[in-house]
Order: structure tokens, then sequence, then C-alpha cells
């Protein structure tokens, strides 16, 4: 460390700082006026997973002046396939406190706040008021337009990215004039139309990339150099390796942004997703209704040997990672044409991953006349959990 | 012939491709063609009542169906049209 390691005042490098940016000090886009955007700069991160682990990685070697990280989970081993600012030995502890390590050791000169919540209606707005530009790595659709409706509401640019098995897309949203997420898609999709990354898997290189355009957007925003994606959706699609670019519009309409605004404040955007109002510590251990079966009752009864009939409606490269024994394999979307391999008359059990796909199953099979039917209640995971350790969690 | 771009969500139900090529005149004729071919594929895109769900976006080449002439965009040879649905990124929520 020199004599004057870093500077206290924020509109001043001290000389450690002189050197850790020395390549953006000689770029003549940053130089040390846009260095010192950068230093002032307030950058909130919503999410500390799979977006949000090149965006800290970034925005920290950047240095930005702060950065807040809004979060609640912890790290799991599933995540470190993609999210690369955790690592082995931070399995268990809460994603921010092992982000925030990560960062305060790239870049020791960043103020880091760490919001170990759940971002709502109720704390948002209050969270994103110190910040100037929010970026969005969240993972899931009442989050979106939460964050979005928030961002519009004070007037914040949002740095948008999204993605989905090898395919990603990214934006600036509600920067300068320009369109929100609700003008690119008024509603969301409803619940279970679209598969989520746990259903449908990611590459896990891929955040890194959408990520990094994020924080791109982030740093030219500050910055105020160069033309920013506000206005154009850029999609990739790694599988083919291939950037396309369409152009996005406010809409005059957007009941948030448009011409006639309707909406003036956060609303309860679990309902607007259409997703059910969870409690807020979920039941220990909720009854099981008329058509649902637990791993131990299924075990009970394949010890009695009585006759049951395990159908496992996962998709075949599931079912090479696991199975439960004498189960038939019919994927989901099969059903319908394959019903006919089917027998009113057998008990069926039929199971997924989690309980989600099967239960839609059992749906199906009623219409068609089933009447001896049972979901498993949380799928394999629970029969791995309740019944068999030895069957691996994917 | 249109080339239809299918996003990764959907190409499930049309074999796993990527594109589809139809004979078609306008983008709303493309739309019918294809989920004609693929009909899992219809209420992914379509409401019951037939109507381009609202978080389904459809681009003539780069520009976004709703500030054109909607299904009545007309296409010409070697346009390509986008079908582009929101995506979340993560994990369950529900």
């Amino acid at each position: 460390m020199s004599a004057n390691p870093m500077s206290p005042n924020p509109a001043a490098l001290g000389n450690d700082e002189i050197q850790r940016y020395s390549r953006h000090l000689i770029l003549p886009e940053v130089g040390m006026e846009g260095q010192l955007k950068l230093k002032q700069a307030k950058v909130l991160m919503i999410g500390a997973g799979g977006l949000g682990a090149p965006l800290g990685l970034y925005l920290a070697a950047a240095g930005i002046g702060k950065i807040g990280m809004v979060d609640f989970d912890v790290v799991e081993m599933s995540n470190l396939q993609r999210q690369v600012i955790h690592g082995t030995a931070d399995i268990g502890r809460p994603k921010l406190d092992s982000a925030a390590e990560r960062m305060a050791d790239i870049n020791p000169f960043v103020e880091i706040v760490k919001y170990n919540t759940r971002l709502s209606s109720e704390n948002a707005l209050d969270i994103f008021k110190d910040y100037d530009i929010v970026v969005d790595g969240t993972d899931n659709f009442p989050t979106r337009y939460l964050v979005n409706d928030a961002c519009v509401l004070l007037g914040k640019p949002n740095a948008y990215g999204s993605i989905f098995r090898f395919e990603g897309q990214a934006t600036v949203f509600g920067y300068q004039d320009g369109p929100c997420y609700r003008c690119l898609y008024p509603e969301p999709p409803p619940p279970g139309l679209v598969p989520s990354c746990a259903e449908g898997g990611v590459l896990g290189i891929l955040p890194a990339l959408v990520g990094s355009i994020q924080a791109t957007e982030t740093v030219k925003i500050i910055l105020g150099k160069g033309e920013t994606l506000s206005g154009r959706l850029v999609l990739y699609d790694a599988l083919n390796m291939k950037f396309r670019e369409l152009k996005l519009r406010r809409n005059p309409e957007c009941p948030l942004c448009g011409d006639h605004r309707t909406i003036h404040a956060l609303i309860d955007y679990e309902q607007f997703c259409g997703i059910p109002q969870q409690a807020a510590e979920p039941e220990p251990e909720a009854a099981l209704n008329e058509w649902e079966i637990d791993p131990r009752g299924l075990k009970a009864k394949m010890d009695r040997n009585d006759p049951v009939f395990i159908l496992d409606v996962r998709e075949p490269h599931e079912f090479q990672i696991c199975s439960i024994p004498n189960s038939v394999l019919i994927p989901l979307g099969d059903l319908p044409k394959r019903v006919g391999e089917l027998n009113t008359a057998d008990d069926i059990v039929v199971h997924c991953k989690s309980g989600m796909r099967s239960a839609k199953a059992v749906n199906f099979l009623k219409t068609a006349g089933f009447t001896k039917l049972k979901n498993l209640k949380g799928g394999i995971l629970a029969w791995s959990d309740d019944v068999d350790p030895a069957v691996p969690k994917y | 012939m249109a080339k239809l771009m299918i996003p990764t969500p959907l190409r499930q139900f049309v074999d796993g491709r990527d594109t589809v090529e139809v004979e078609a005149s306008t983008v709303g004729e493309a739309l019918d063609k294809l989920t004609s071919q693929h009909t899992e594929l219809r209420r992914h895109l379509f409401s019951e009542e037939g109507k381009l769900r609202s978080f389904v976006n459809v681009y003539m080449n780069d520009e976004d169906i709703r500030y054109l002439e909607r299904d009545k965009t007309a296409i010409a040879e070697g346009d390509t049209i986008s079908i582009v649905p929101s995506i979340a990124g993560g994990k369950h929520v529900g």
C-alpha cells in the first residue's frame, strides 16, 4: 500500500486507486473524470445468483463506489455450476455474505451494502431510493414486475437481463423516456405455462455473458458514454452462437409509463402473476389430500407388495439421473397420446421431480376417467429425503 | 416462404427445431400455419379466444408487429418472423 491508498474524498482518487484503475484511466472514454463518476455511483443489484455473480465481480472490480445487493438465499451445491461468485466452501452460507466477501477481496475500495430480505412492495421503494441504477438479476416474474415498476416510479434506469437454457435477453428499461418491461410484456405468463430454470435447466456459462452485458450497460450509463441498449432488446442464442437485436418502443398505452398512466404505486405482484398467496412460514407438514400420497406411504405399499403402478412423468434425461424402482416413464407431454398404455383398474401413483408436473398429470388422468390415482407428494426429491437417500437429488 | 424463429422454451413443440419455414403472405397466416402443423404450440401462443398472449411478442424482422399491422402485417420473401416470449430465468416461484 502506498502512502495515500484510497482517497476519502469521493471527488479524488488515492494512489492505490490510480494504480488499480490505470487501464480505465488511460481509456479516453473513462479517464479520471469517468473513474470518479464510477466512484460516486451507487448501483443496486437484485439477486446474487446466476446473473448476480458476474455483475458483482465486475461492478466491484470496476470501482463502483457503493453496491447494494438484495438476496435471501443460501448457497447450494447446484448453484456452483453457474454462480461463480460463490465457492464450494460457501455451501450453506447466505449468498450475500459469500458474494460480499469475494467482492471485498476483489476491491476493498467498494462499499457493499447487504439487504438480506425478500424484495417486496413494502420495502422496494425504500431500498431503491438510495441508488442511481438498478440491475435486475432476479429469477421470477413477480420480482421482475416489481423491480420494473419501482424503477419507473422512482425514475431509475433498470439494466435488465434474463436467461433460459441456452438463450438470453438483455436491455435497459426506464432510461431517458425509453420503454419499460411492461411496454414489452404487459402481462406475465400464467404459472406453469413457461418452465422455470429448475425445470428447464440452464447452461452454466450463459449468465456470465448476459450478466456482463448488464454490467457493461450499467457502467456506460454511469459514464454517459456510448449508446445504451435502451429501446433495443438483445437476444443471445448460445447454442447457435447468434446475437440478434429487436426494436423496443415505449408503449403509449403502457399503464405504468404510457401517456395515460393508471399505475401510481406498487401492487401485489404475486397476485398479478397469478401465484397463490403463500403463508409467511411454510407449514411444516401440510396434510395430504385424497389425491396425494407421501413417499413413506408409497414405500409401505411397496413393502406390503400391494399392486401399484408407479408412473414417472419426467423427461427421459431426468429418468437417466435417477428413478424409483419398477416405475414406468411416460413424459407429461406424451401422456395424452400414450394414455392407452395405462389401465383404469390399476392403483396408479404418479411422480415427477417435485410434484408439480405429476399434479398436472393426475388432473389430466382424472378427466380421462381414471379414479385410482395418487400424486407422490414432493416427487422423487421427497423420496430421496424420506425413503432412499441413495437416490441423488438434482 | 417466411422463416419463423422459434425460441428455446417453445422448441419442444416443434420437434426441437429453432426455425420453421412456412408459405404465407401475412404474419397471422404464418402463425396459423405454424400452429396447425404443431397443435401443442397453439395454446402457448394464443388465448382461448384466439388472441396472441400478452407475454408473447412477435417481430417482423426487428420490428414488433404491434407497431406494424399486427397479424395483417405483410411478409415478403426473405423476411424473418421471431416469436419472443418473456423468460424470467431462475427457479420455482410457486
